[in-house]
């Protein structure tokens, strides 16, 4: 390459695939490429035509249709055409045409062959078309952290002790002591029959027989934990993590169908896992006070890092952030209740929005409410509850979970009301459904109990289970304000920036990326009947109505991880960097591979707010 | 501009590939010879059919007869495309004293041309990118003049060619491009021909660095929208050339 070529170089390299490639083959290309300028409607590429050529879009702005005539994709400046004709070393496949006047790099079948052999990111990139080069990003990032890739069955290196429920305590400590393990596997029946019935562990030994000075011979079946929490051998081991997360359990039993195959403990996975995320979860039941946990919450940040650092992928850093958050409200829960004593009612405390879908990040405040039991009497009983949320909501704040500025927590009245309240409340929403109050309470439908009786939260569920997918209007309402927040991305796929206030020049991955996904996924969800919160099984229950198309869940589970790992390293990259973490980025602050992957991933958004569209607003004339 | 003395008058009036033949026949210098032998296509040949070199030299000043080429650009193309692999830049020595150079040149340092070459050595490689083609440049009134002056002086002939000047195609286009004296009163600018401005008009995009190649480049980009827009491939190069 003549070194004066330099400025179409630079220019190459600006742009995926160009950007990663080894300096030789880009000067190569450039010496290589023909340049042609075409004016807006030349047909650039017939149906049919011999493929001899790729092009790079240096100016204006090309369209490719599909051979129905169809619009395909408009490419812009930087963009590529007319790889997959080259691939099949035959024909036109998508025939393009110029929108705008352009000026275009023709790369000839030869450098393009060449550029194809000698470097793999270029032939990754040309080989799929966007929405699989799109998946190809997420799963070659997910291959390089072990806690993806490697199965449960790997970290069972010691072997299984067991014994029948019928031992009793002392000689099931004995056991545990000869075999050195920190938990013995209970095995009811007997022959083929036997089966895993319960667990205990030392902590166990400690807290439920050694503090309450049970005699030696109490059967061990007395103070073993039933109706156990245990993962297949064949999960991965972020699976087990995030099991042991959810249910603050530190030991799981692997199962290879009945048969139990061993045990694994939380110090397995910490070898793998070295943030430790586990490890703070552990620590946040250990302390005493609210400042202890105020100590402890200075760490979810350096965790959330070295989360993102290990190529965790979105699912893990979201569940474990949600984890953490879950363990400190139910911690906070229990220091407030030993402080203002057993609830004169029962009641259960919810989690709403991001924590209930256990897609936490850092930056989030409290969500909450509190659902207390029908006989709960306010004059009486309100007192005590309000004291107990105020306590809760309080030290969450000192945590560093801001207070929700829409008060959507238990301190509020409103949201601090009986079961039967509550039954009525989401009745209303969804029978009597109003665009607006909808807009408010959109962040209902994401919900979650963590503490007490979990089972008030489950009825809530079942009721709107239940509801939901017959209101019509109601999912139509929900679908009308999902499409109110649209994905940046302009005509010609380039990012729409927001104009406004200090965030000037960026665009906000959250409110224009994750949070539209996870609204339109929830409708679907809701009228699939669905009962689950977290984003991906709701994807995944969608997929067993077939409401949409594997192909279309592939692409939305691509888009939704891909968009939300840029959103967590921006964060990761901003509080190394010491800065405050929110969701605005700048175009520039991406790498073109992200730039290029992100338009794919707003594009599926985009799409799927299309299909939202066409499913309830046509059917909204219809009915209303 | 000094003109060849071995030439007639006459033949100096002949169309172009006339000229060529006559000249082929009485050019002394083997490079001269074999440029014109490759002959100059018909003025009635469509543009779409004539191969063309963009060409663009870097100089020590404006003026042939005072002054020295330091760098040429050049690449050869045709209307549908312009071809990279073929590109050439070389940095030459000028032959008056450095402390002329008040122009700075982008990119060439005086090591650069300390180290370069004479024109006379490397001659042979730039005709074998002119022969057979029609030259492009913007702004006519450098190339030609300075590369006759410069074979003058070391194969003691000149050099006669057309070129197609897409300053002069702008020129053409925007006859009107001083606005009136009330304009003018009012601050409207004239329209600006140069290259850099001439291509913004077409949405061709800006290049950062300045370097005889880049220009060349830039040059047959502009010819290349500028026949798309106000010609058409049908257009006899005839009809273009000065």
């Amino acid at each position: 390459m003549q070194a004066e070529l330099i400025d179409i170089r630079n220019h190459l390299i600006q742009h995926a695939p160009f950007y990663d490639m080894p300096e030789e083959l880009v000067n190569q290309l450039t010496a290589s490429i023909e340049i042609s300028y075409v004016r807006a409607g030349t047909q650039i590429t017939e149906t049919g035509q011999i493929s001899t050529r790729m092009y790079y879009v240096r100016s204006g702005a090309v369209e490719i249709f599909r051979r129905s005539g169809e619009l395909y994709n408009r490419i812009g400046e930087g963009g590529i055409f007319g790889q997959f004709g080259l691939l099949m070393r035959g024909q036109v496949r998508f025939p393009a045409r110029a929108l705008e006047d352009s000026l275009l790099y023709r790369i000839p079948a030869e450098t393009f062959h060449h550029l194809f052999e000698n470097d793999e990111n270029f032939a990754d990139f040309v080989e799929i078309e966007d929405r699989s080069r799109l998946r190809s990003a997420v799963s070659r990032r997910e291959k390089s952290n072990t806690l993806m890739t490697s199965r449960v069955s790997r970290l069972i290196s010691r072997k299984t002790v067991s014994a029948p429920t019928t031992v009793r305590l002392q000689e099931a400590a004995r056991i545990m002591t000869d075999n050195g393990v920190s938990a013995l596997l209970l095995m009811g029946g007997e022959g083929d029959s036997e089966r895993l019935t319960g667990i205990i562990t030392d902590r166990d030994l400690r807290t439920r027989a050694v503090t309450e000075a049970l005699p030696s011979e109490t059967p061990i079946s007395e103070i073993m934990t039933e109706g156990l929490i245990t993962i297949r051998a064949s999960s991965y081991i972020f699976e087990a993590m995030l099991t042991m997360l959810h249910n603050n359990v530190h030991h799981l039993p692997v199962m290879d169908g009945h048969e139990v195959r061993g045990v694994i403990a939380l110090a397995d996975i910490v070898r793998y896992e070295s943030q430790s995320s586990l490890y703070l979860v552990s620590n946040i039941f250990h302390q005493q006070h609210v400042r202890g946990l105020k100590k402890i919450s200075l760490g979810v940040r350096d965790s959330f890092v070295r989360m993102v650092n290990e190529d965790a992928n979105s699912h893990m850093i979201g569940s474990a952030m949600a984890g953490i958050g879950r363990s400190f409200t139910q911690r906070l829960l229990e220091l407030g209740e030993e402080e203002l004593g057993p609830p004169p009612v029962p009641y259960c405390f919810m989690a709403m929005g991001s924590m209930a879908r256990d897609e936490q990040l850092v930056v989030t405040d409290q969500d909450n409410a509190m659902i207390l039991d029908n006989s709960f009497v306010p004059e009486e009983h309100d007192e005590y509850f309000l004291a107990l949320a105020k306590f809760v909501s309080d030290g969450l704040a000192e945590c560093g979970y801001t207070y929700c500025t829409g008060d959507i927590m238990a301190t509020n009245p409103k949201w601090r009301q009986p079961l039967k309240v509550w039954r009525g409340y989401f009745t209303d929403w969804i029978e009597n459904p109003k665009a607006e109050s909808l807009l408010n309470s959109n962040i209902f439908f994401d919900l979650d109990g963590i503490f007490g009786r979990t089972e008030f939260a489950e009825e809530l569920k079942t009721l709107i289970t239940e509801k939901a997918s017959n209101s019509q209007l109601f999912l139509t309402l929900m679908a009308r304000n999902a499409l109110n927040r649209t994905p940046p991305l302009g005509f010609f796929r380039t990012f729409v920036l927001e104009e406004d206030g200090k965030h000037q020049k960026t665009f906000n991955l959250k409110r224009r990326g994750t949070a539209p996904l996870s609204d339109l996924i929830r409708i679907h969800a809701l009228a699939c009947g669905s009962r689950a919160q977290n984003s991906l099984e709701r994807l995944k229950s969608i997929g067993e109505t077939k409401l949409i198309l594997e192909d279309d869940l592939s692409n939305l589970r691509d888009a939704l991880e891909f968009i939300s790992i840029v959103r967590i390293r921006h964060q990761a990259l901003t509080l190394e960097a010491g800065g405050e973490p929110d969701n605005n980025v700048r175009p520039e602050d991406l790498s073109p591979f992200e730039r290029s992957h992100l338009k794919d991933a707003f594009q599926v958004v985009s799409n799927a707010q299309k299909f939202l569209r066409f499913r309830y607003t046509s059917q909204a004339t219809r009915h209303v | 501009m000094s003109e060849t003395p071995f030439m007639l008058d006459d033949a100096k009036r002949l169309p172009w590939p006339e000229q060529y033949e006559a000249l082929a026949n009485s050019a002394k210098a083997p490079v001269l010879k074999a440029f014109y032998e490759a002959g100059c296509a018909s003025p009635d040949t469509p543009v779409s059919e004539v191969p063309m070199v963009a060409l663009d030299f870097e100089t020590t000043g404006l003026e042939a007869d005072e002054h020295s080429i330091v760098s040429i650009g050049l690449v050869p193309f045709t209307l549908d495309a312009i071809q990279l692999s073929h590109a050439r830049h070389w940095v030459v020595r000028p032959k008056l004293p450095l402390h002329q150079m008040s122009v700075t040149f982008h990119g060439i340092t005086h090591a650069d041309i300390y180290n370069a070459p004479d024109l006379s050595e490397i001659l042979e490689e730039v005709f074998a990118s002119l022969n057979g083609r029609i030259p492009v440049v913007h702004f006519r009134h450098i190339e030609r003049p300075f590369l006759n002056v410069a074979l003058q002086y070391r194969l003691d002939e000149g050099i006669r060619f057309p070129v197609v000047d897409t300053m002069a195609i702008e020129a053409h286009l925007h006859p009107d491009r001083q606005p009136s004296f009330l304009k003018r009163l009012v601050g409207e600018k004239p329209l600006s021909i140069r290259l850099a401005d001439s291509r913004t008009r077409y949405g061709l995009p800006h290049y950062a660095a300045h370097n005889a190649l880049i220009d060349a480049i830039a040059t047959a980009e502009l010819l290349q929208a500028q026949i798309q827009h106000h010609f058409s491939p049908q257009t006899p190069i005839g009809d273009l050339w000065l």
